[in-house]
């Protein structure tokens, strides 16, 4: 999507007043449900989410019809005296993608988190509820907000609604991980706002598109754009900073883990594209984004070897989280204009954004399944998982088709973005991001593989099930699965021209689709713990010498995440990586 | 040097420390204080670029120095998660430490 | 002979003193008190950049405040914190880390060295426009008029805080009050203080924040005040802390932010935009969301400091 043209001097647009409203909407609705308590939390989210989906609609419709950037000057003062709320394309998929699945977590979570009958009030569903609509009010407020500062207060806002989701069960371990999340992502906010200083010292406002004018190459700028890039990749958990991550995600209750992995990260992600393409985009440059691209890269095959070592299954989902977050960084060396000079609005960031919605659905719907297997089973242990397609088909259903939209089988979102990507690695020449498109297919193919193979595996006696789970909540779990798998064909028309979707059974696609699975049965068979045909006893030590070498492989990258994962060496790495890219900013000057 | 570049270094300092602290120091209330030092060093940065802006009979450009009395209260809120967190994590656990990966990457069943 | 240089650069020495102490000293209990200590210091260092609101509540909430909260969780962690202090990491991280750490500080002290001169400002700006919002304190004209979004963003800060602090309450005590109950010693100093000061602060309090429209002060300090002086009686054992799940109490919170989004909508149709003030209404309406703020802004900063519900509701 090309940018849309904002109006300067800036003035507010027709359809301004909407953002306001979508804003404004989800503070009123946690501030009802903390006064109106008890179950009328939920009451207030299940009436506001609908509406907020509607907004965003509205919004989307008005942009499209005004093709400009809608603009609302707040208090009706201009930039830089003022703050500004905008919607570009960018805000506006954002907010329809966040409300889509916010609504899906909502029906999902609608009997798990329901107070009891004899209590007023009760901690978890009330806060479950509240922490719902505050995550969604902080998103509107990062999609929306045109002024830095503001931005840093809305991070804030999503660390401080995120960060209680994680530890929402009370169990110590998930405690511990929301400590760890809050304290790293306070770290990144630091560097975030240390970055935003110095801009406003140079430059004299912090307003986005008037930095945008004002900005140039020179030494204050490349140090602001290290350390508010690092800043924001510490909160977007990318290798190698992804140590809070897994155990957060993992901990969290299926419906808040969906919301975890799905929205809230990606908040500080669409602040690094505001960052570089907005403010920024002459003063990036492309070694810096192919150091953001090979990280992208390492966290694709790390967190699949990893992925594929796992016992649990929400651990498992939570690695191909961190895995899949290494896609969306991708396109930065992508979408370069032809000198390679500067960021531009292409192809290369549609696919970008392609690949975000497709994520932030099909990992929710795969969440939610993962959930609904652990409340059913009362475990979530892989290697035990046998009989769970025939006990629970539309669960299992869900996660299959969860897994095809995030390797990128025809028509998910994944695939099309793929496929712009990868006309762009062709157009720019840089034939290395071709490998890593189609490899990362079948790293992704492989944790797929291993969850299939396990549930699909028959059972001699029946599943005991421990409890019954809702009817509605399997089949919203498929239905965002489903819509992941299919989002290609959605986007069609407004945004990509059709001859980009293959026939998915043509004999070529096919092909592909088969090489990749084949690819990724073959990582599976090497890596994981235990045998993909059912034997209890653990296969490690047996098998041949190219099973025990695989194991070994797969030994190594799971002793080299937990090292990673370590305090000391992640946030080491991230001052590195501050180092690193003001290193590459400040080289391209020297040329 | 005047006193803005004075304090603009002290600031840088503080950030620097505060960075070392936040790194090193193994216990997670050091790990706040620290992260309440950057923070603090990163305001006062924000106040040398104020005092920097004084112009027209105002003693500095007061759009920063509104930004740091929001910053101020925002870390405290911070702060005030983050120390509630830590003691529940004391009391629900009998330990304040951020590390054992193991056990925090393989929660209960 | 000037002194001024002179002033500055020993608060600075002893400013970075009292940072490096707190950094390396080996008892978490002194390096909060030393935290409080470098807190003070640092409003005297923003009352030599000339900015008083600023000085203001650094001492207020960043000094006094965070360190109430801090020394209140030193002493609960005192029997664990040595044992975590094993995990000290080893010389060469150590190394690497303080390698890393000057280097960004480098790197900051030479951008602040090579920052544009004339500095880029808004001062000018503000000086035109402050006179259609009635104000005489332009810090507190940016925070409430041209910038007021992100005061009432910050104000769902502190809401969404302290939800988040909440949340964290044991499920068995939900609804029920915070912190400790404190026992009440009718003759003791801490008892005697807390009858004395609250009457006073609560003066000083009306004062900072009704003085902060054209002189420095306002809600924030005026709040944070007033929250202090609820905190002593609560610590003396005058009062008890309310139970979380009371209705006043959660509308105590909620009255700022929605007061405030009350009066941006009215800016609608009244002054043409959201958080738009009506021509010669700017300042009575901008005290309305003050005082409303004021009292919000104590009752949470206050129960932020109090912790999760800890105690049944008849405790």
């Amino acid at each position: 999507m090309s940018a849309l043209p904002t109006l300067l001097p800036e003035a507010t647009t027709a359809g301004g007043y909407l953002l306001v409203l979508m804003l404004v909407l989800p503070l009123a609705g946690v501030f009802a449900a903390l006064t109106l308590g008890g179950r009328n939390a939920r009451r207030v989210a299940m009436l506001t989410i609908p509406a907020g989906l509607a907004l965003a609609v509205v919004i989307g419709v008005e942009l499209v019809q005004s093709d400009r950037t809608l603009v609302y000057l707040l208090g009706g003062w201009a930039p830089p005296l003022g703050i500004a709320l905008r919607a570009d394309g960018l805000s506006a998929v954002m907010l329809l993608t966040t409300t889509v699945v916010l609504l899906g977590v909502a029906l999902f979570a609608r009997e798990e988190f329901n107070t009891p009958e004899n209590v007023p009030e009760s901690r978890a569903p009330f806060m479950f509820w509240t922490l719902l609509l505050a995550v969604w009010g902080a998103l509107n407020a990062v999609f929306l907000a045109g002024d830095l500062f503001t931005l840093y207060v809305a991070l804030e806002l999503l660390t401080f609604a995120g960060v209680p989701l994680v530890s929402l069960e009370g169990r110590p371990e998930t405690l511990q991980a929301a400590l760890r999340y809050l304290l790293f992502a306070l770290f990144g906010s630091v560097l975030y706002m240390l970055g935003a200083v110095l801009l406003y010292g140079a430059y004299g406002t912090l307003d986005i598109a008037l930095l945008a004018e004002r900005v140039r190459p020179e030494a204050v700028s490349f140090v602001a754009a290290a350390l508010m890039t690092t800043g924001l990749l510490a909160k977007t958990a990318l290798f190698p900073f992804h140590l809070w991550l897994p155990p957060a995600h993992a901990g969290a209750p299926a419906a808040a883990s969906a919301v975890l992995s799905a929205l809230v990260v990606k908040g500080s992600w669409f602040l690094v594209v505001r960052l570089w393409f907005d403010v920024m985009p002459g003063v990036v440059t492309l070694p810096a984004a192919q150091l953001l691209g090979a990280l992208g890269t390492a966290a694709i095959v790390v967190g699949s070897v990893v992925a594929l070592r796992q016992e649990r299954l929400k651990l498992l989902v939570a690695y191909s989280t961190m895995a899949q977050i290494g896609y969306l960084f991708l396109m930065f060396p992508l979408a370069f204009d032809s000198a390679g000079s500067e960021l531009v609005h292409g192809a290369a960031l549609t696919g970008g954004f392609l690949q975000v919605i497709s994520h932030a659905t099909a990992k929710a719907g795969m969440f939610m399944a993962a959930g609904l297997i652990y409340a059913a089973l009362g475990h979530d242990r892989i290697a035990d998982l046998a009989g769970v397609a025939r006990a629970m088909p539309v669960t299992v259903l869900a996660i299959a088709l969860a897994g095809l939209a995030l390797m990128g089988v025809v028509p998910s979102g994944a695939y099309l973005a793929k496929k712009l990507m990868l006309d762009a690695a062709d157009g720019s020449g840089q034939w290395w991001w071709i490998i890593v498109l189609q490899g990362g297919a079948v790293f992704t193919a492989g944790y797929v593989v291993l969850v299939l193979a396990s549930v699909l595996r028959s059972r001699s006696e029946p599943m005991p099930l421990v409890k019954r789970v809702s009817r509605l909540s399997e089949i919203v779990a498929l239905v965002l699965s489903t819509s992941s798998l299919l989002l290609a064909l959605a986007a069609l028309g407004p945004v990509v021209p059709g001859e980009l979707i293959a026939n998915p059974l043509a004999p070529k696609e096919l092909g592909m689709l088969l090489a990749v699975v084949l690819g990724g049965a073959l990582l599976a068979l090497g890596l994981s713990r235990r045998s993909l045909f059912g034997a209890r006893t653990d296969s490690e030590a047996n098998g041949g010498s190219l099973r025990r070498s695989a194991v070994a492989v797969g030994k190594a990258f799971e002793l080299a995440d937990r090292l990673i994962r370590r305090w000391q060496f992640a946030s080491i790495s991230l001052l590195v990586m501050v180092a690193l890219v003001g290193g590459l900013l400040v080289s391209s000057v020297s040329t | 040097m005047n006193a803005p570049t004075l304090f603009g270094l002290c600031g840088a300092a503080l950030v620097g420390l505060g960075l070392y602290g936040l790194i090193v120091n193994p216990q997670p209330l050091r790990k706040i204080l620290s992260f309440n030092l950057i923070g603090s060093g990163v305001f006062l940065l924000f106040g040398v670029v104020a005092r920097r802006g004084a112009a027209l009979g105002m003693g500095g450009d007061p759009v920063p120095q509104a930004l740091v009395i929001t910053g101020i209260v925002v870390a405290f809120s911070a702060t005030a998660l983050a120390v509630a967190l830590l003691l529940r994590l004391q009391e629900a656990s009998g330990s304040a430490t951020l590390s054992s990966p193991e056990s925090a990457d393989r929660p209960e069943a | 002979m000037n002194l001024a240089p002179l002033v500055d650069g020993s608060l600075v020495a002893l400013i970075l003193a009292v940072a490096i102490w707190t950094i390396a000293v080996r008892d978490s209990f002194a390096a909060v008190v030393g935290y409080a200590i470098y807190g003070l210091m640092l409003a005297l260092a923003w009352v030599r950049l000339a900015a008083i609101d600023a000085a203001l509540t650094e001492a207020a909430i960043g000094g006094g405040l965070t360190g109430v909260l801090l020394i209140r969780a030193a002493v609960r962690l005192r029997p664990t914190e040595s044992v975590v202090a094993e995990e000290t990491p080893a010389r060469f991280v150590k190394a690497l880390a303080a390698v890393l750490a000057g280097t960004v500080s480098v790197a900051l002290a030479v951008v602040v060295l090579s920052l544009p001169v004339p500095a880029p400002t808004l001062a000018p700006q503000v000086a035109e426009h402050i006179a259609s919002t009635g104000l005489g304190n332009a810090v507190t004209a940016v925070l409430l008029a041209f910038r007021a979004t992100d005061t009432l963003l910050e104000a769902v800060v502190l809401v969404f805080a302290l939800i988040a602090v909440w949340s964290l309450a044991p499920d068995g005590f939900w609804g029920g009050r915070p912190g400790p109950r404190y026992h009440l010693e009718a003759h003791g100093m801490l008892a005697y203080l807390a009858r004395l000061l609250p009457p006073l602060g609560i003066i000083v309090a009306i004062y900072v924040f009704w003085v902060g429209a054209d002189l420095p002060g306002g809600k924030f300090q005026a709040g944070t005040l007033l929250a202090a002086m609820w905190l002593l009686t609560i610590m003396a054992g005058l009062t008890n802390t309310p139970p979380v799940s009371r209705r006043w109490l959660r509308v105590a919170l909620v009255t700022g932010s929605a007061v405030f989004l009350a009066i941006g909508f009215a800016g609608v149709p009244l002054a043409g935009a959201f958080l738009a003030y009506p021509e010669g209404y700017a300042k009575p309406l901008i005290l309305v969301i003050e005082a409303a703020s004021m009292l919000s802004i104590a009752v949470t900063l206050a129960l932020l400091v109090l912790g999760p519900p800890e105690r049944g509701d008849q405790a």
